[in-house]
C-alpha cells in the first residue's frame, strides 16, 4: 500500500532528492507555494522539481520529469454498464455473460443508471464541471478479451471535465510540514471494460473469460501535473480513498478494480517537453511508483547517452524491476473513433432544468447527487485536527488503514484519556501490532472498548504505561480477559503505598552507592538510573514520576 | 474474407434522410460523419462483422487534409496500412477493386452542401437515451454461449496467442485461414 503522504523513500537516487527538497535549494518556493483551494478550473502550474541525472557533474545537467496518470477505476454496481449481467469478481469463466457482453448480433446496449450516477458523483467530488449533455463513441481495436471490436467510450464528451485533485506530501526535517498539491483532472469518461486473457504460451494459446467484459469503468485522466512516483502513487491513493468513500467504486488494485496507465517525459526545464512513453498496466499501489521512478531515470540515462526517446507503450516487469516495450503494438495504432450509433446522447439535469412531469427513474438531477455526496477524505482528517487536536500526519494514518478510523472513534467515546494519547496508542502500540501479524483492523483480538478500559486504566494512574504495554500484549495473547482481570491477575497495579516505595527507593540508593555520588555531583542523567533501578524491583508497578519525587526528597535529606 | 458493401451505418443515415425528407435533415445526416468502409474481421469468430473508418469530415470540420483514400484509388501503402490495422488479408486484386467501389457508394455523401450546417451527432438524438435499473437479469448462460465458440478450454473461448503483426508478404499465412 502506498503511503498517503509522500516521504523521501526513494532517497537513494539523487534525482529523487532532488525531488523532495527542490522548493528549498531553487528558490521556485515550491515548499510553501501550494495552497489547495480546489476550486474548480483553478490553475494549476505544476512545480517541475529539478532532476540531476547520476553523471551529471556540478548541477549541469537538470532534468525536470513530466508525470501524467489515466486511472480506469470498476464502477461498484450490481450489473454491467451496458447489460443485466453480474458484476463480481473470481466468479466461473463466462458465467457473468450476457448476449451482449458477447457482442452477439441483434443485441444492443441499455444504459445502467447506477453507472451514470457513480460518474456524476466522483465527478462532483473531483470538483468537475459536469456536462449535461455527453455522448458515446466506439474505439476500435482488435483483440480476443475484445468481441465486439471495439470498446463504447465517451471520446468526444465525456461526462464530467475540467477537476482537480488535492493530495498532501510530507517535508521538513520530522516530515512534520504538509504541503497539499493539486493535480487537474482533464475529465472522466464513462466506458466499458473488456474480458481477460488468460496466456498458454506452452500451447500457444489464449483462454477468453468475458466475465469482466462490458463492466463499466470510471477513466480519470490526470494532467501532466506530477513529477515523480511517489507523488503519482500519492495521488493515486488519494483518489482510491475518496472513490471508497464515494463507494462508487471498491478501488481495490490487488481485484484489479483500480487499474494506472503513466505516462513519462522528461526535459530541461524551459525547453519543451520531451517524447514521452506510457507505461500501461500498473496494478499495484506498490510497483506504480517504482515503475514511474524507473521510467524517469532510463529517460535519463538514454538521453544522457545521446539517445532518443521512442514514443512507444511499455509495460513493468516487477519481477526484474524494470519497464520493457510492449511487442504487440507497432507504430501509433488508429483507433477509428466513431458516434456509436445505438445510444443517443445522454442527458442530465439540475433542479432548475429538470423537466416537469418526467419519469424519475429516467432522469438524473445533477443537486440531488450533490446533496448526497458523502464526507471526503480530506474533510474527514481536517474534522480530526479540529476536533482532537492530532497532527495532521496523524489524520492521514488514521484513514490509511480500512476500519482504522471507526476503531480510534470507538475508542474515543469510551475512554477518558486525552485524544492524543489514544492517537499515538493505535497508531503507534496497536498498527505496529497488526501490521507485525499482518492482520487487517477487523481481524484484531482486541476490541476498541478493551483498549478503552486500558487506557482508562492507565488515565486513572491505577497502571503506569510500561504495566499498559505488558497488558496489551496479554490481551493479544488472551482473548475475552478484560485488562482488570489481566491487571489484577499479574498485579500490575501501581504501588499506591507510599511509604513502601520510600522503603524501596531507600534499599536501592543503599545499593547504589556509586551512582548516588554521581547524582550527588552534579550528573543529571544518574537519577534515570535510580529510577530504572527502582522500577525493576516494583516489577514496572511504580509510578516513574512518583519515584522521581521520593529520590529527590530522599537525596535532598 | 471479402470485402462487403451495404454497410448497415450507411443504410440507418440513408433511411432517416428518407424518413425526414426535408433538406437540412439532409444535410445534417451528410455532415454525420465521412464513413469509409473498409473490409472486416470475421472469421474468427465465426461471423462476418463489418468494420469502419472514419474521417474527420471535410470543409468547415477541421484542419485535416483529405485523406489518401478520397482519390478513388487505393494504393497498395493504404491497403497495408488498413491490413496492419485489422489484422485481415485483402488477398486479391478483386478484394481491393470491391474496396474501392465501397468507398466511391459512401463517397456520394460528399455532393451534398453541408457549408453553416450543424453536424449531426447521431440519428438517435432526439432520442431519451433509457435508463435501465441496476438489477442483475442476465447472464449464467455459458453453455449456450460457448455453443458459439469454434474451441473451448473448459469454461473459456480459445483465441490465438496475442495479437500477431501481419507476417511478411512471402511468408503470409494469416490466421483468418487457419
Amino acid at each position: 500500500m502506498a503511503a498517503p503522504m509522500l516521504r523521501g523513500r526513494c532517497l537513494g537516487r539523487c534525482w529523487a532528492l532532488a525531488c523532495i527538497d527542490s522548493g528549498s535549494r531553487h528558490g521556485r518556493g515550491a515548499a510553501t507555494g501550494f495552497t489547495s483551494s480546489g476550486k474548480r478550473g483553478q490553475s494549476f502550474v505544476a512545480q517541475q522539481p529539478l532532476l540531476t541525472a547520476q553523471k551529471s557533474r556540478k548541477g549541469e545537467h537538470k532534468w525536470a520529469a513530466v508525470v501524467g496518470l489515466e486511472i480506469h477505476a470498476q464502477i461498484a454496481s450490481n450489473s454491467k454498464l451496458f447489460s443485466g449481467s453480474q458484476v463480481h469478481f473470481a466468479a466461473p469463466p463466462n458465467s457473468l455473460v450476457s448476449f451482449f457482453d458477447a457482442s452477439l448480433p441483434g443485441t444492443l446496449p441499455v444504459l445502467n443508471r447506477r453507472c451514470v450516477e457513480a460518474a456524476v458523483m466522483t465527478g462532483l467530488a473531483l470538483n468537475c464541471h459536469i456536462n449535461k449533455k455527453s455522448l458515446f463513441d466506439r474505439k476500435h481495436y482488435f483483440y480476443a478479451d475484445l468481441p465486439a471490436g471495439y470498446q463504447i467510450t465517451q471520446q468526444r464528451l465525456p461526462i464530467a471535465v475540467n477537476g482537480s485533485l488535492a493530495y498532501s506530501v510530507c517535508v521538513g526535517k520530522k516530515w512534520r510540514q504538509v504541503i497539499t498539491k493539486t493535480v487537474r483532472i482533464k475529465q472522466i469518461q464513462l466506458e466499458q471494460d473488456s474480458g481477460k486473457s488468460l496466456h498458454d504460451e506452452l500451447r500457444s494459446q489464449t483462454l477468453i473469460d468475458l466475465n469482466r467484459a462490458g463492466v463499466g469503468l470510471l477513466e480519470v485522466v490526470l494532467e501532466p501535473d506530477m513529477s515523480c512516483g511517489e507523488e503519482a502513487a500519492t495521488a493515486v491513493r488519494e483518489l482510491q480513498l475518496i472513490l471508497q468513500a464515494l463507494g462508487t467504486s471498491q478501488a481495490n488494485m490487488a481485484e484489479g478494480q483500480l487499474r494506472v496507465d503513466a505516462n513519462i517525459s522528461v526535459h530541461h526545464p524551459g525547453e519543451p517537453l520531451g517524447v514521452r512513453t506510457e507505461v500501461k498496466n500498473l496494478n499495484s499501489a506498490r510497483f506504480l511508483a517504482r515503475a514511474i521512478d524507473y521510467e524517469i531515470q532510463r529517460q535519463i540515462n538514454e538521453l544522457e547517452n545521446g539517445c532518443e526517446i521512442l514514443n512507444e507503450t511499455r509495460s513493468f516487469d516487477y519481477k526484474l524491476g524494470c519497464t520493457v516495450p510492449m511487442r504487440d503494438k507497432e507504430g501509433k495504432q488508429d483507433y477509428r473513433f466513431m458516434p456509436e450509433p445505438n445510444l443517443p446522447p445522454l442527458l442530465l439535469y439540475d433542479t432548475a432544468s429538470l423537466p416537469a412531469g418526467a419519469d424519475p427513474q429516467q432522469v438524473i438531477n445533477i443537486d440531488r447527487i450533490r446533496e448526497q455526496l458523502p464526507e471526503l477524505p480530506s474533510e474527514t482528517r481536517e474534522k480530526l485536527i479540529q476536533q482532537y487536536g492530532i497532527l495532521p500526519e496523524h489524520s492521514f494514518a488514521l484513514l490509511n488503514e480500512v476500519g482504522l478510523l471507526e476503531f480510534f472513534q470507538n475508542v474515543i467515546k469510551e475512554t477518558r484519556a486525552e485524544p492524543k494519547k489514544v492517537t499515538s496508542w493505535v497508531l503507534n502500540i496497536f498498527l505496529g501490532f497488526l501490521k507485525q501479524r499482518n492482520l487487517a483492523v477487523n481481524e484484531s483480538p482486541v476490541t476498541p472498548s478493551v483498549l478503552a478500559e486500558l487506557l482508562n486504566l492507565l488515565d486513572r494512574k491505577v497502571i503506569s504505561s510500561a504495566a499498559a504495554k505488558q497488558v496489551f500484549e496479554e490481551l493479544w495473547r488472551s482473548k475475552g480477559k478484560t485488562p482488570s482481570q489481566i491487571v489484577s491477575e499479574r498485579k500490575l497495579e501501581l504501588m499506591q503505598d507510599e511509604e513502601a516505595l520510600e522503603r524501596v527507593c531507600h534499599a536501592v540508593m543503599e545499593g547504589h552507592p556509586q551512582v548516588v555520588m554521581d547524582m550527588k555531583r552534579g550528573n543529571p542523567r544518574a537519577i534515570n538510573k535510580l529510577i530504572g533501578l527502582v522500577r525493576k524491583v516494583t516489577h514496572n508497578r511504580a509510578d516513574p514520576t512518583v519515584i522521581k519525587e521520593i529520590l529527590e526528597k530522599q537525596l535532598s535529606s | 474474407m471479402s470485402v462487403q458493401a451495404s454497410p448497415t451505418l450507411f443504410m440507418a443515415a440513408a433511411a432517416a434522410v428518407a424518413a425526414r425528407s426535408d433538406v437540412v435533415t439532409l444535410k445534417r445526416v451528410a455532415r454525420l460523419h465521412v464513413w469509409t468502409h473498409y473490409g472486416g474481421l470475421g472469421e474468427k469468430c465465426g461471423r462476418v462483422r463489418c468494420c469502419w473508418a472514419i474521417g474527420p469530415g471535410w470543409a468547415g470540420t477541421g484542419a485535416s487534409p483529405p485523406r489518401r483514400i478520397l482519390s478513388g484509388r487505393v494504393t497498395a501503402e493504404v491497403i497495408e496500412h488498413l491490413e496492419r490495422l485489422a489484422l485481415v488479408d485483402f488477398g486479391s486484386q478483386e478484394a481491393v477493386a470491391r474496396l474501392e467501389k465501397a468507398i466511391a457508394f459512401a463517397d456520394r455523401l460528399r455532393a451534398v452542401d453541408t457549408e453553416g450546417v450543424e453536424p449531426m451527432e447521431s440519428v438517435l438524438e432526439d432520442r431519451c437515451l433509457y435508463l435501465r435499473s441496476d438489477n442483475v437479469v442476465e447472464g449464467n448462460c455459458v453453455e449456450e454461449l460457448l455453443q458459439n465458440a469454434h474451441r473451448v478450454v473448459e469454461e473459456y473461448f480459445v483465441a490465438p496467442p496475442g495479437n500477431i503483426s501481419l507476417p511478411k508478404q512471402d511468408e503470409q499465412q494469416p490466421f483468418s485461414h487457419n
